[in-house]
């Protein structure tokens, strides 16, 4: 069977992850690749490297990162942040990168989609898609939650699909941070209407709030950074957890 | 020594990057005049299948290819290619294998791209799968599959339907997953393929 995939989220400046990570047996806990390996011998499944790195530079930064990711780390990952044309994408495609995640950047121009995906191909082309609820519909923001659209939660995801997005990265505004559990409803919609994977993120906080997105939604993966960081939740753990709640996940 | 057939289908940093940490030597093969510095080849591939196999024949590589006798695997699009034909571009293919690659066809229960980590069962007794236990997960990514065959299936995966994770036929190899993406199991299978 297909395994549910668990995915640490590293975000990364300036070549250097910012997020506190406290990993005790880590040399330098602000080296992404060094993070990657370990998670990878911990069983993670995939790696998410989001990149803020604001400088005319960042092109330069983010494919030595994703070149020393790969030349270290033998599970796939997708990088984000900041992916604007087709030559962003190509760089790091050639520099070893699975996937690239597009936000804003999709969101501003939908034919972007179009092109990554006609270039490149479906598989390459992650939406990462940040809602929060205003009134009662699902909207859908820019700028890490800041900055509300024009669009509706699902009519976008399923436009990016139609467009050619291979997979749809949906956070929760209103549940990252809390560690009360993932938007299940919404996740679980989201999972229903469209017919590409669905990586649930946002909301994080417990082994049983995994449990309970698999069983519920039915996503394809499930991505958190900070329980993973701070070593609240060890994947060998996590997974050992999901296959007891009968989870098909990668021993 | 692998040579890398080179026809400018895919990027191969991650595969060069895990044969170097596995310490397997490779080179790159870009001429007919290249095969004979190597001892063995592999045949990488992402994206369409049709548009690789046309730039594989503007290569002038195909009837050398076609020869080969020594040990050669194709990875995901690169293991396409030695089939009869793919439905992805109705594209007429290297034909090592008289089996077809497929488009996968959901009833909306099962999503395409099968992406993620799958359980890969060998259907027969071969070097390449050594010391890689039956069930042992494998990535992969793809909306087309090769045809389960008894004959040339090596081993299968489910996912919609039965299909060839991997195929082998004399000399010729193929893997449908990433092996260069599959922790250390996939470590295994290159390990393996570079003492056939």
């Amino acid at each position: 069977m297909l395994a549910k995939r668990i995915i640490p989220c590293l975000d990364v400046k300036d070549g250097r992850t910012v997020k506190g990570v406290n990993f005790v047996d880590l040399r330098d806990a602000g080296d992404p690749v060094e993070l990657a390996w370990n998670y990878s011998q911990q069983g993670a499944d995939e790696l998410v490297f989001l990149d803020i790195t604001a400088t005319v530079e960042r092109r330069k930064t983010m494919v030595e990162l994703v070149k020393a990711v790969a030349r270290q780390i033998n599970i796939p990952f997708t990088i984000g942040g900041g992916i604007n044309e087709i030559a962003d994408a190509d760089a790091l495609l050639n520099a070893g990168a699975d996937k690239i995640s597009i936000n804003s950047a999709a969101v501003r121009n939908p034919a972007l989609i179009d092109e990554l995906a006609r270039a490149f191909g479906v598989q390459f082309v992650v939406i990462a898609v940040d809602t929060r609820v205003i009134g009662d519909k699902n909207i859908v923001h820019l700028n890490g939650g800041r900055l509300p659209t024009e669009k509706q939660t699902l009519d976008w995801i399923i436009e990016a699909e139609n467009r050619g997005a291979g997979e749809i990265l949906l956070t929760s505004m209103d549940h990252d941070g809390t560690k009360a559990g993932f938007d299940n409803g919404l996740l679980k919609l989201v999972n229903d209407t469209v017919n590409i994977p669905v990586i649930a993120s946002g909301g994080a906080g417990s082994v049983q709030h995994f449990v309970d997105v698999f069983q519920q939604t039915n996503v394809d993966a499930a991505l958190a950074a900070s329980v993973f960081h701070y070593g609240e939740i060890l994947i060998p753990d996590l997974k050992s957890v999901l296959r007891e709640n009968n989870i098909e996940v990668r021993v | 020594m692998i040579g890398i057939i080179r026809y400018g289908a895919g990027n191969i940093f991650s595969l060069t990057a895990a044969l170097e940490r596995l310490g397997i030597a490779y080179g790159m093969v870009n001429t007919e005049a290249d095969f004979e510095q190597f001892d063995r080849y592999i045949i990488p591939g992402v994206g369409h299948a049709g548009a690789a196999m046309n730039k594989l024949e503007q290569t002038g590589l195909v009837p050398k290819i076609k020869s080969l006798n020594k040990p050669t695997l194709g990875i995901c699009v690169g293991m396409q290619l030695l089939t009869s034909h793919s439905e992805e571009g109705d594209a007429n293919l290297l034909n090592l294998f008289p089996i077809k690659t497929l488009k996968f066809t959901s009833d909306g229960s099962f999503k395409v791209p099968h992406t993620g980590w799958n359980q890969v069962f060998p259907e027969k007794e071969n070097p390449l799968f050594e010391n890689i236990p039956a069930g042992s997960h494998f990535y992969f990514v793809h909306s087309y599959f090769i045809e389960y065959d008894q004959l040339y299936t090596l081993s299968s995966t489910s996912y919609i339907n039965k299909f060839s994770a991997s195929i082998w036929h004399g000399n010729f190899y193929g893997v449908q997953f990433h092996p260069e993406k599959s922790g250390t199991y996939g470590e295994t299978l290159l390990k393996n393929f570079s003492k056939i």
